[in-house]
């Protein structure tokens, strides 16, 4: 079974930086976007799941890919990007992140990601990527071959990637780096962590406040150590990963999302900014245009399932008089919500909350109903002076 | 005195007369991680050994559970409906999930002793 060098063998894993850490630190690894990844510690998935929620929770998120597109100025930079996401990237202010879906010829999603402008402006002309770890060879072989000659992309595999998240995220991360505390929602700032340079953003994939903090991958060891120095952080896999981005119902690509839907069918419209909507020239800007002035025929939803049966990933879904209108993308327990959850593809005129449904579970009916996203509040740190809409009314964002 | 057996799919049984009370064991808990809910079968229900007999679903994913010899359904641990966590705390004892009566106790002839389980662990890993 292990013998690399029979010819059907599957390739050999890749380990993060991380990997030695989390063996010590008791991890159960799983094969994960071709990498060994720790899905629990110790404690489990229901523990690390409230404890993130609870506390701070520190994810190792080295595997996801990290690039920089660099061009000679922000305006040639963000058109390049423009071409092949439908954001708003040339009105995206210095020190702020975004996210956006990379879209094929017809609108499908190639991959989700986030993009962020250096708030230094001696790096004008540069953007962050970071994608998702499973799409990152095919993400950058596509934005490489359709940038202009004067846009390069430059990958950041040299850098490790870890996301610390949680209502305590922001104190402990504020002992090593003071400032972080004032930083919005969506912000990104180079800071230095006990005198090594890093890239801080302040986002997720949990709902919570949190952080993600990107370091050379030589050095991203100690960044860990020194934070699980503070009792009130803890190693999360990637089981709670899973759990905790359920409940603040953001898509997992390859599973919510993938190259058939749209980011309007995925409820991701609130991602396209106005200008991107009146001008086009985005790959499927035709089909996405007009879902957006019609309506999509389907559309994702938050499902709740009734009693205790957790409905998975691929579970028919029903309308009352038996059609079937969809499937389950994502199901599981959520912890914080303390049971089942889902969600899925629904014919638009079912989309609406409380429209009772049935889930197909093992060949037995689980009668549910649509919710609205997230299951859980997201709380997030809004910029205290604006008046920012209340944090569980926003769209959530990922990756 | 009743007589444990193990199943190479990490059920074990406790024999005691015609009734086997089964349940997973400690291995397969600890494999499974957190269990989230069981779904347990009718009493009365009759199933072949290797049937499948029980779903239990951990945060991870749903896994069956599988008969280790035929019989009839005689009871259930109706406990685990508002605490499915017993399984992890305690899956040889008070996280059983149902009792049958066998239906040829010759079948157990074929299951393995504990000592014999503890070897298949040890190849496992």
């Amino acid at each position: 079974m292990n013998d690399t060098t029979s010819p059907d063998a599957p390739p050999p894993l890749a380990r993060t930086p991380l990997y030695d850490l989390h063996a010590r630190r008791g991890a159960r690894f799983v094969p994960f976007a071709g990498y060994e990844m720790p899905v629990h510690y110790g404690e489990g998935i229901l523990a690390e799941h409230a404890h993130t929620r609870s506390a701070a929770g520190l994810f190792d998120v080295s595997h996801m890919g990290q690039a920089f597109l660099i061009g000679p100025d922000h305006e040639t930079t963000a058109r390049a990007l423009e071409a092949l996401t439908p954001a708003d990237i040339l009105n995206l202010p210095r020190g702020r992140q975004r996210y956006t879906q990379i879209l094929n010829a017809e609108g499908g999603i190639l991959d989700d990601l986030m993009v962020t402008r250096p708030a230094d402006p001696d790096e004008d002309g540069v953007l962050m990527l970071v994608v998702n770890a499973a799409r990152k060879e095919a993400d950058f072989a596509h934005i490489s071959a359709h940038l202009p000659a004067a846009v390069k992309l430059m990958r950041a595999d040299h850098r490790g990637l870890i996301a610390l998240q949680g209502p305590k995220a922001a104190e402990v991360l504020a002992r090593h780096v003071p400032d972080v505390v004032d930083m919005p929602f969506m912000t990104a700032q180079s800071a230095r962590f006990a005198g090594m340079d890093c890239h801080i953003s302040r986002s997720g994939y949990t709902g919570e406040d949190g952080f993600e903090i990107s370091v050379n991958a030589k050095r991203i060891g100690a960044v860990v150590e020194r934070l699980l120095d503070s009792p009130a952080v803890r190693l999360i896999g990637l089981g709670a990963r899973d759990s905790l981005r359920l409940e603040a119902g953001f898509c997992l690509y390859g599973h919510d999302i993938d190259e058939t839907t749209s980011p309007v069918e995925a409820a991701l419209a609130w991602s396209i900014q106005t200008r991107r909507r009146e001008e086009g020239g985005f790959p499927g800007a035709a089909r996405i245009l007009s879902e957006l002035a019609h309506g999509p025929e389907r559309l994702r939803v938050g499902l709740l399932p009734e009693g205790r049966v957790p409905a998975r990933e691929g579970a028919e879904i029903r309308a009352s008089d038996g059609a079937a209108i969809g499937r389950v993308t994502s199901g599981g327990y959520g912890a914080t919500v303390g049971g089942p959850i889902a969600m899925g593809y629904v014919s638009r005129r079912f989309a609406e909350p409380d429209t009772p449904v049935v889930l197909i579970v093992r060949g037995k009916e689980i009668a549910a109903k649509v919710v609205p996203l997230p299951f859980v509040p997201h709380r997030y740190h809004r910029a205290p002076a604006a008046s920012a809409p209340s944090a569980s009314t926003q769209s959530g964002v990922g990756p | 005195m009743s007589t444990v057996r193990y199943t190479k799919d990490h059920e074990w049984i406790s024999v005691d007369g015609d009734i086997g009370t089964i349940g997973i064991t400690d291995y397969a808990q600890s494999q499974l991680g957190d269990v989230v809910f069981v779904e347990l079968p009718e009493r009365g229900k009759t199933v072949g050994k290797g049937g499948e007999v029980a779903v239990v679903e951990s945060v991870k994913a749903a896994s069956e559970v599988y008969a280790p010899v035929s019989g009839e359904v005689v009871d259930v641990n109706t406990a685990l409906e508002g605490a499915p966590a017993t399984v992890n705390e305690d899956p040889q004892g008070r996280g059983w999930f149902l009792k049958l009566k066998i239906k040829d106790v010759a079948e157990l002839d074929d299951l393995m002793t504990e000592e014999q389980y503890k070897e298949f662990l040890a190849s496992l890993a």
